[in-house]
């Protein structure tokens, strides 16, 4: 029996995928319902569903930006009206995904793909953690930046964010009020982050360009970026080029 | 920049014209006999009179232009104006000049500088209304064909708005989901649904409509939104009796209920209520929307979520930029906007 998890904000579209489910009965069992991805993300770390059938559009964090808080995402399939063109770039990496409003067929489709792929889950972790990368470099997630401070979840727009440094498997996000941990990769933020206003300036760091007083030279080849806040960076020689094309220096 | 090099250009124009004309004038008084001193301070004093006449109707009708039935007072205006400059120099110039001779010369030629001073004044009066009334003309032009634009874009907005996913979607899924346990409402949607996007795609942008049928509309728009979250949405609607008929823009509150459903119910997971008040004060119908937002996650910019539009549009209509507030506090976002009532 696979245990599945509906997060929707709308009670009425979680009460189709409930009602078209009642015919998978026998393999596939409702555990629970979320209105939004903060339950949402509550119910997964509780219960570590299988399969989660997900809203995009959701008040205060987005469906992908839910995911991004889970530690071993489960497998997805996205109940969407977000147009179809932008969640293509996503579909080799979701179980599916079903385009609101979606015929029982369509959903059937959706299931039996799911089940037929079911046996190995580790594949299923791999598959959206990819579409996670994917998402990140999508234009509609530069604005912000959503991390987990013990149980609670903070917002961070992009525009507070004074830098990025590489922890281990973490990256520290630095603004004025403090840093906060987040599980995902440099790479990671180096897509999602707008170029214009971010730079990977080292291995270890991205810095926004706002940010920067000066820059001055240090050891051989090497520079280092002084931030507003105080905070010296180093840049690398490839860094350094980078910085003076963005600033057209 | 331009308009600015114009008219002083044209004002440097003005000047020499006056130079000359004294000029003109101090000869003319020399060429009867009297003495240099005597014709130079005639003329200058005149023309200094005649110049204050000038700019002041010159700088009248760049404020104030006559309707067709007032050209009579711009007459009186100009006869009144070249009676006091005639006036003033028969005061005037005797002060500064004194001969028996010169006296009885100016008594006599009393009719004759009214006459010119007239003349003169007439001939400023009309270029200045002529070239005010074309630069109003083109600026009328200017505010109208964008507001055309402008109101073009609307439509094109609110019909895609409309056909976007997020609403007609999602309505769409919702119908879906009412067709398996309630039919009856199901049918009911469809209606709204579709009565709601018939009134947005056959309205016409320039035209006034009654509050009442705004209303009506954006009625619609919130019920089907209810169908979608009854479970949080209340709306609360004020209207009194005689701000029904007042007439404003046609799909103008729209995009500010739009604005109050986006951040205060697609972006809150609690209960919430949006209100909508309309009164009359004074010769203004004033309409305020209410909806609260999260400050956590979203921030109001310039003006606040995007309303830029409506201000725009309420300037191109009225000609004012004082049409549209916002406030926020307490997590409340507040858009109050006012439609001169004609």
């Amino acid at each position: 029996m696979k245990r599945v998890l509906v997060i929707d904000d709308e009670p009425l579209a979680r009460m189709v995928v409930l009602e078209y489910l009642q015919d998978f009965a026998d393999q596939l069992e409702v555990i629970q319902e979320c209105n939004d991805g903060f339950e949402g993300l509550k119910a997964i770390q509780q219960h570590q569903p299988d399969l989660v059938f997900l809203d995009v559009q959701m008040p205060k964090i987005n469906g992908f930006e839910m995911l991004e808080l889970v530690d071993n995402p489960p497998s997805v399939i996205f109940t969407t009206a977000f147009d179809e063109y932008a969640i293509k770039a996503f579909e080799a990496h979701a179980v599916d995904y079903l385009l609101k409003p979606f015929s029982k067929d369509r959903f059937n489709k959706a299931i039996e793909k799911y089940l037929a792929q079911a046996p190995a889950p580790a594949q299923h972790v791999k598959k959206t953690e990819d579409l996670l990368e994917a998402v990140a470099s999508s234009p509609a997630q530069h604005e912000r930046i959503v991390v987990k401070t013990g149980t609670k979840v903070k917002i961070i727009p992009v525009q507070d964010v004074i830098y990025l440094q590489a922890d281990d498997d973490y990256v520290s996000v630095f603004t004025a009020e403090g840093s906060y941990l987040k599980n995902k990769t440099m790479n990671f933020f180096e897509q999602m982050l707008d170029p214009r206003y971010f730079v990977r300036v080292h291995r270890s760091y991205i810095i926004a360009i706002q940010q920067i007083t000066r820059i001055d030279p240090y050891e051989k080849d090497s520079h280092l970026a002084i931030l507003k806040s105080g905070a010296k960076i180093p840049v690398s020689k490839t860094g350094y080029v980078k910085l003076k094309g963005v600033l057209g220096i | 920049m331009a308009i600015s090099q114009t008219t002083s250009r044209i004002y440097g124009g003005l000047g020499a014209c006056a130079v000359l004309w004294a000029g003109v004038q101090t000869y003319i008084v020399h060429s009867f006999g009297f003495i240099w001193y005597i014709a130079i301070t005639d003329g200058i004093v005149n023309t200094i009179l005649l110049s204050a006449a000038c700019w002041l109707i010159n700088n009248n009708l760049r404020y104030y232009q006559p309707g067709k039935g007032s050209y009579v007072n711009l007459f009186m205006w100009c006869v009144s104006l070249a009676g006091i400059c005639t006036a003033g120099c028969r005061w005037i110039i005797p002060y500064l000049s004194m001969s028996s001779a010169y006296m009885l010369f100016l008594t006599n030629s009393l009719t004759l500088r009214f006459c010119t001073d007239f003349l003169a004044l007439g001939w400023m009066a009309m270029v200045s209304m002529l070239y005010y009334t074309q630069l109003d003309h083109k600026e009328t032009e200017k505010r109208k064909s964008e507001a055309e634009k402008l109101a073009r874009d609307a439509e094109l907005y609110n019909l895609r708005q409309q056909l976007q996913p997020h609403f007609l979607f999602n309505s769409l899924n919702s119908i879906n989901a009412l067709i398996g346990f309630k039919p009856e409402k199901a049918r009911k949607m469809i209606h709204q649904l579709s009565d709601f996007l018939r009134g947005t795609l056959k309205k016409d942008d320039q035209l006034l409509v009654p509050l009442v049928d705004e209303l009506q509309h954006l009625n619609l728009y919130l019920d089907i939104e209810k169908v979608r979250f009854g479970h949080r949405l209340e709306t609360e609607i004020s209207c009194d009796n005689h701000c029904e008929e007042a007439m404003l823009p046609s799909l103008l509150l729209q995009p500010i209920v739009e604005n109050a459903i986006k951040f205060g119910l697609y972006d809150t997971t609690e209960k919430v209520t949006i209100s909508i008040r309309a009164e009359i004060d004074g010769s203004n119908l004033v309409v305020m929307v209410q909806n609260p937002y999260d400050p956590q996650t979203t921030r109001p910019k310039g003006t606040g979520f995007g309303l830029r539009g409506v201000q725009r549009r309420l300037y191109l209509l009225f000609a004012r930029n004082d049409l549209m507030e916002t406030h926020q506090n307490d997590n409340i976002f507040t858009t109050i906007i006012k439609i001169p009532q004609v």
